[in-house]
């Protein structure tokens, strides 16, 4: 397929997951601060950080108020990580490979951003969070669902899968850096019933606190961030979201005749392979801070790589023409 | 919804109704099931129409608007109806006529015996500005230049169709066709069944023989592609529309590399070679070392491809030469000399500027007339004389003396009438036609074309950039149609004849 056309079914479905995490982890914080004025006062914060733009932020808005924090991460056009960016984004990218696209996902897609754009609009959202954020939610999983159903499982199709997890692999890995920082850190609280309320939250915000009580049971943090890391069946587990990734270059390499490993290729397979045999014991030792670090560092030069192994068309290395044989 | 009180604009051809209350022939069924239908009902299906637009996100950019640039196309829900004995001989026109324009271009680039033959002159061809030098002595593959012809065709008030003009330079439109087809069929199914209305759906597969067809010499299982400027152009919607369509790959510029004598693409997996170009972008803009050096849409060194004959270009560069619209007034002529026949479909009374005793009658009375720049499309540049301030009409005046050969003007024309649902109730607006010609192997008419609609009352301003929607187009199966003949349709050929003069 086109490279610039993979480029784009790629950065479609990232923004789309960016998006639908955003909608995540603003409606569980909302949830949590309810009815408590004191104590989570100050939870807003975390969540500017989770997405990394706490500089745009305070750049522009004076405190991280509820009603700032959602304004900024759900319909703040200038933000290029808000909900409504993310969406506008998606569609562009869509817009722009459209004839690669069923019709009922570009349907769909379209319905998605008005739904966004005529919720900015009004105030509503900024009291009642939580009604919007479920359907963006629900937006982005019937997404994924026409895609899964009606597009062809094809090279397009991988690198929407590629797009999908990386973007998932990271925002979950965010997630668990930034709350695990704010609530590690204070022993009196730890085993008391606040504790678990926030890893519940923490749980929620990645849609898996069922699927943790049925592993684990009680919420223990080392547990919690094990299954939010390494659980290998969890979809949103990073673990998970790399192997998914790497499945997708598996899946492209069985339908190109015998070639050697493109670099992309080869980092996928050391980051899965180190996901597939750590212990979380070994993580917090090193601590928790240093594996994300690395952890994101390694996707960004994973995606750096793809651009330059798929995407480019101004590649310094000069393709390969192909032949008859093997196209 | 009541039929009866539909107000006909006496000064024009109304397209369905003959007398107020009495469809003419080619309507007679559908305005019978449309009676059937209550007002509430229609207005339901009308608002579920628009939904779908809006859902299917079709849309068409208009240049100079900061906010809002993609606009949802408007669609009027009720159909334009032509019978299969109307459109017989408006298919014979179309094919006679992209015949003999083909002809004319393949002769203007090589030996130029119609301008030996004093036919066409000298003069017009040496200040053609979109004439061609680099394509002279050059053979296009198949002797087809004009792959793609979109031929605009007006009504006038004596109900005969006329050429308004040819557009032979990547027109546009044709997926709004087929797209307003499937709006049709999903919100009006019951009136559309059984009506035998002719099937366009196999048009993108007959684009995609026609391109294929003339794919260079010797490439087996040739590659298409479709060459878009990008999403900012207003046709984007089409361009990905038909690619998709046809189940080629959608290129930029960007996507395409000249290597080796030959255009490849690149891929995830590598460079591709590419056979056929089905370019909308334009001759200036297509390849900035033979064109306009600064353009960025197209591809460096892609005209050395296709002077080498390993890629074919369609429409070929220079075609536009034959839709000058001062050159259209001479196409009458163009048909007469290369096919020794009379030309089937009339052109619109038309005024060379360029000629002084033409120019000299139009300016005496510009206030009667419409003045078009020869070379524009999309209706801008257009002066409409009867509805012109004094300043516009003495700013024509300045440009056509400045720059005669730039201008052409016709009589204002009534363009007919089509029921149209206005705030609920049918009312007469005005139409045209732009069918679609495609020219492979042999030349296909696709059956109707876009019918657009001027929405503001009595505008005959049809341009979606300026307030155009557009309605489907059916042409009935004259091999299945049952016509009851109707009483009154002789009677208003003969009100109209008084009409004719008034268009002529």
């Amino acid at each position: 397929m086109l490279s610039r056309v993979a480029d784009s079914v790629y950065w479609m479905s990232r923004y789309v997951e960016r998006a639908e995490n955003v909608a995540r982890f603003l409606d569980v914080n909302y949830n949590l601060t309810l009815g408590d004025t004191s104590a989570f006062m100050h939870q807003w914060l975390p969540l500017i950080y989770t997405t990394g733009d706490q500089s745009d932020f305070n750049e522009r808005y004076k405190e991280p108020s509820r009603e700032n924090t959602l304004q900024f991460l759900l319909f703040d056009d200038q933000n290029p990580n808000s909900v409504l960016s993310c969406i506008s984004m998606a569609r562009e990218c869509a817009r722009t490979v459209r004839e690669v696209l069923p019709s009922s996902l570009w349907e769909q897609l379209n319905r998605f951003r008005l739904l966004v754009l005529e919720a900015s609009k009004t105030r509503e959202v900024l009291d009642q969070p939580y009604e919007f954020c479920e359907s963006v939610r629900t937006a982005s999983q019937l997404l994924s669902g026409v895609a899964m159903s009606s597009m062809l499982h094809d090279e397009a199709w991988s690198f929407m899968q590629m797009g999908r997890y990386i973007e998932r692999a990271d925002k979950t890995s965010r997630i668990v850096d930034v709350q695990y920082f704010i609530l590690l850190p204070k022993p009196e609280d730890v085993g008391t019933s606040i504790d678990v309320i926030r890893w519940s939250a923490l749980l929620k915000s990645a849609d898996a606190l069922n699927m943790y009580r049925r592993m684990h049971g009680r919420i223990v943090p080392e547990k919690v961030a094990e299954f939010l890391f390494l659980d290998p069946f969890f979809p949103r587990s990073i673990r998970f979201c790399v192997n998914q990734v790497q499945d997708c270059f598996y899946r492209m390499k069985e339908q190109e005749s015998e070639r050697e490993d493109l670099p992309s290729e080869r980092l996928i397979q050391q980051l899965s392979t180190r996901l597939n045999t750590i212990k979380i014991s070994e993580i917090i030792g090193q601590g928790m801070h240093v594996f994300v670090d690395q952890f994101q560092g390694a996707l960004n030069s994973l995606g750096n790589i793809i651009y330059a192994d798929f995407f480019s068309t101004t590649s310094q290395t000069p393709r390969k023409i192909l032949t008859e044989s093997n196209t | 919804m009541e039929i009866e009180n539909y107000p006909i604009n006496p000064d024009c051809f109304d397209e369905a109704f003959s007398q107020p209350g009495v469809p003419r022939s080619n309507c007679l069924s559908f305005a019978n099931r449309l009676k059937e239908l209550s007002d509430e009902e229609l207005i339901r299906r009308q608002a579920s129409a628009e939904f779908l637009l809006r859902d299917l996100g079709i849309t068409f950019t208009v240049y100079g608007h900061q906010s809002g640039t993609e606009k949802i196309w408007p669609f009027d829900l009720l159909p334009r109806i032509i019978s299969g004995q109307e459109w017989g001989p408006i298919e014979k026109g179309l094919i006679q006529r992209i015949e003999a324009l083909n002809l004319f271009i393949d002769d203007l680039y090589n030996d130029q015996k119609i301008v030996k033959d004093k036919v066409f002159p000298a003069e017009m061809l040496a200040t053609s500005k979109t004439f061609r030098q680099q394509m002279i002595g050059f053979q296009v593959p198949q002797k087809v230049w004009c792959h793609i012809s979109g031929v605009d065709l007006v009504r006038a008030g004596d109900g005969k169709f006329y050429v308004l003009e040819d557009n032979l330079r990547c027109p546009s439109g044709v997926s709004y066709v087929l797209e307003n087809r499937e709006i049709l069929k999903r919100t009006l199914a019951n009136l559309f069944d059984g009506m035998n209305v002719k099937a366009i759906d196999d048009y993108p597969d007959r684009l995609l023989d026609a391109l294929l067809s003339c794919a260079p010499a010797g490439s087996h299982d040739p590659i298409a592609v479709l060459l878009t400027p990008g999403i900012y152009n207003s046709a984007y919607f089409e361009h990905t529309f038909l690619a998709q369509k046809m189940g080629i790959e959608l290129v930029q510029g960007s996507d395409l590399t000249v290597q080796d004598d030959c255009v490849y693409m690149c891929t995830t997996r590598g460079l591709k070679r590419v056979d056929v170009i089905y370019r909308r972008i334009d001759d200036d803009f297509i390849d900035p070392k033979h064109f306009n050096p600064d353009s960025m849409l197209g591809v460096p060194g892609i005209m050395d491809v296709y002077r080498a004959g390993n890629v074919t270009l369609a429409n070929a560069p220079g075609a536009g030469v034959a839709d000058d619209k001062a050159v259209y007034t001479y196409v009458p002529k163009i048909i007469e000399y290369y096919l020794k026949e009379d030309p089937i479909l009339c052109n619109v009374p038309t005024y060379l500027c360029a000629d002084p005793t033409q120019r000299q009658h139009v300016l005496a009375n510009p206030e009667k007339f419409v003045f078009k720049p020869v070379n524009e499309s999309g209706g801008y540049g257009i002066v409409l004389g009867p509805k012109a301030t004094r300043k516009e009409l003495d700013n024509v005046t300045q440009l056509v003396k400045s720059n005669p050969r730039n201008y052409v003007a016709q009589p204002m024309l009534q363009l007919s009438t089509v029921p149209t649902l206005i705030d609920g109730k049918l009312q007469p607006r005005h139409v045209d036609l732009r069918p679609f010609v495609l020219r492979g192997k042999e030349t296909y008419v696709m059956p109707g074309g876009l019918t657009r609609v001027a929405l503001p009352k009595g505008s005959m301003v049809v341009n979606s950039s300026q307030g155009g929607g557009s309605k489907d187009t059916w042409v009935l199966d004259a091999t299945v149609e049952n016509v009851v003949p109707d009483p009154h349709d002789s009677m208003s050929q003969q009100q109209n004849q008084s009409q004719t003069q008034r268009v002529g």
